[in-house]
């Protein structure tokens, strides 16, 4: 197990992706953040003070769980738990930012993309994740990334870790073992 | 929230799940009510896949509650029914299933007078098979929801006292009932003439009382069953009347039960026997909310045992 970043880094990470998401947003307009679950959702909220703290006031904030809406359900096993989707905030015809942990082949994303066509139509979706490690299968592409890996071989698994679920924050690169999904 | 996954190819009865599994389900259940409260209320999760209500026994809401579950998560649906079918032309159980299974079917859905009909086809088939009633043995979908309606009513199932009163002998929403709530960690008591009360469900950690009056002040659940006057073989309590004075929630009981008392019932309500139309109507009850449940319910149940072949089937 490689740790790439350890907790001080990680924090000039969220910093650098906080800068690059305030790039795409125009002042004064009403904003909506949607966190993809599990991490991006954690990574979202703690993302909406930092955004306040730059003048970025109006914020929807959302989760949003893809499991219902991957293409790979007839290929993982057992089931992890539904998580509910919760969308509070009016998602018609303002900026939508979905945030994710890591991005990799780029499903999650379409999954997320055909979750939130369910709902409505947000004038625009900008994606942005922490951490980008190569191995796209779609012709999806971040808006923001605050880490770029370049293209990681396919057995190295990347995860980042947060305080809230993992006791710490870092980034970390292992060697994939047979039972893992990409999640 | 539970850390279980579900591994379960067939829902056959709460009998076989543990109190893990039951809370699993319960947690997913709660997410596809969101996916009801949209106002597209479709998720792909089953899109493609093909689900046969196979109900060789009369129901209305039931099968409409797996069929809508069903195409809300986007699956084909084909409805069967015993009525105008080949069974009437002599063919048994296993062929008539093994037919329908034979155009490519990914789950059914079966209800059947029959006791063990829907696990004969889990051994016979090699689709996922949910049991929508079978005889009075189980209908485990019907004792999830339920489970799930009192869970989100008080916050939990640990601790409460339930009664469920009439017809335990020739119910199978009784013992579905009995199994969730006890692995659940409820108080079960069922009440009833000793006619419809067998003893048996003492060992299973039921108490058991002829005396509704004796019992209504210490229960936070009232679960009145259907007077079910198409099971009955014999007059096993001499009329109507004296079931709804003995056992009936009549207005009169409904004041001397427990305050914040919540009454239930599987439906369909016979108005005036079992249950006091006002109690039904009233705020006390939990009867419409059960039907919505049901609905999420059925979603979680179906998303759940549609896996693939590396799923594990029930009795393994």
């Amino acid at each position: 197990m490689q740790a790439t970043h350890d907790q001080r880094d990680f924090q000039r990470l969220l910093n650098t992706l906080l800068d690059k998401i305030v790039a795409l947003v125009k002042p004064g307009e009403p904003l909506n953040l949607v966190g993809i679950r599990t991490r991006g959702e954690t990574l979202a909220q703690r993302l909406v003070p930092l955004l306040h703290d730059r003048g970025i006031t109006e914020i929807g904030f959302g989760a949003l769980d893809i499991t219902l809406y991957r293409d790979d359900l007839s290929e993982i096993g057992p089931r992890p738990l539904v998580r509910p989707t919760v969308l509070d905030f009016d998602i018609d015809r303002r900026p939508l930012i979905l945030i994710d942990d890591v991005i990799f082949t780029g499903r999650t994303v379409r999954a997320a993309l055909d979750a939130l066509a369910d709902f409505g139509r947000p004038s625009a979706v900008r994606l942005a994740v922490l951490v980008d490690r190569g191995g796209r299968e779609l012709p999806i592409q971040p808006d923001a990334v605050a880490l770029s890996l370049g293209e990681l071989p396919l057995d190295q698994v990347v995860k980042v870790k947060v305080a809230e679920r993992d006791s710490y924050d870092g980034v970390e690169i292992e060697r994939r073992s047979s039972h893992e999904s990409h999640e | 929230m539970s850390e279980t996954r579900w591994n379960r190819k067939h829902l056959l009865g709460l009998q076989d799940l543990s109190a893990d599994e039951i809370r699993f389900v319960l947690d997913t259940a709660h997410s596809f009510k969101e996916v009801s409260m949209r106002s597209v209320k479709k998720v792909p999760a089953l899109r493609g896949r093909v689900v046969v209500n196979a109900f060789f026994e009369d129901s209305t809401r039931t099968r409409m509650s797996f069929s809508l579950a069903a195409q809300r998560l986007s699956a084909d649906v084909i409805e069967f029914t015993e009525k105008g079918s080949s069974v009437s032309k002599g063919e048994t159980l296993v062929d008539t299933a093994r037919n329908i299974e034979a155009m490519g079917v990914d789950v059914m859905i079966v209800r059947h007078a029959a006791a063990g009909a829907s696990e004969l086809l889990s051994r016979s088939l090699k689709c996922s098979i949910i049991n929508a009633g079978d005889g009075a043995h189980e209908h485990p979908t019907q004792g999830l929801l339920d489970l799930y309606t009192i869970r989100e009513r008080f916050g939990k199932i640990e601790g409460l006292k339930v009664a469920i009163i009439g017809d335990i002998a020739n119910s199978r929403v009784a013992r579905s009932n009995i199994w969730g709530l006890t692995k659940m960690g409820a108080e079960v008591i069922l009440v009833g003439p000793a006619t419809l009360t067998p003893k048996a469900f003492a060992s299973v950690g039921c108490r058991i009382s002829h005396d509704l009056d004796a019992v209504i002040g210490e229960v936070d659940v009232m679960y009145m069953l259907r007077v079910q006057n198409e099971r009955m073989k014999s007059a096993q309590f001499p009329t109507v009347r004296e079931f709804t004075k003995l056992y009936g929630l009549t207005w009169d009981r409904f004041q001397r039960c427990k305050k914040g008392v919540f009454v239930m019932h599987p439906g369909p309500m016979n108005r005036g026997v079992e249950i006091q139309s006002d109690i039904a109507d009233g705020e006390s009850s939990g009867i419409l909310k059960q039907v919505e449940n049901g609905l999420a319910v059925r979603m979680a149940v179906l998303y759940l045992v549609s896996q693939s072949g590396k799923a594990v089937s029930a009795d393994s």
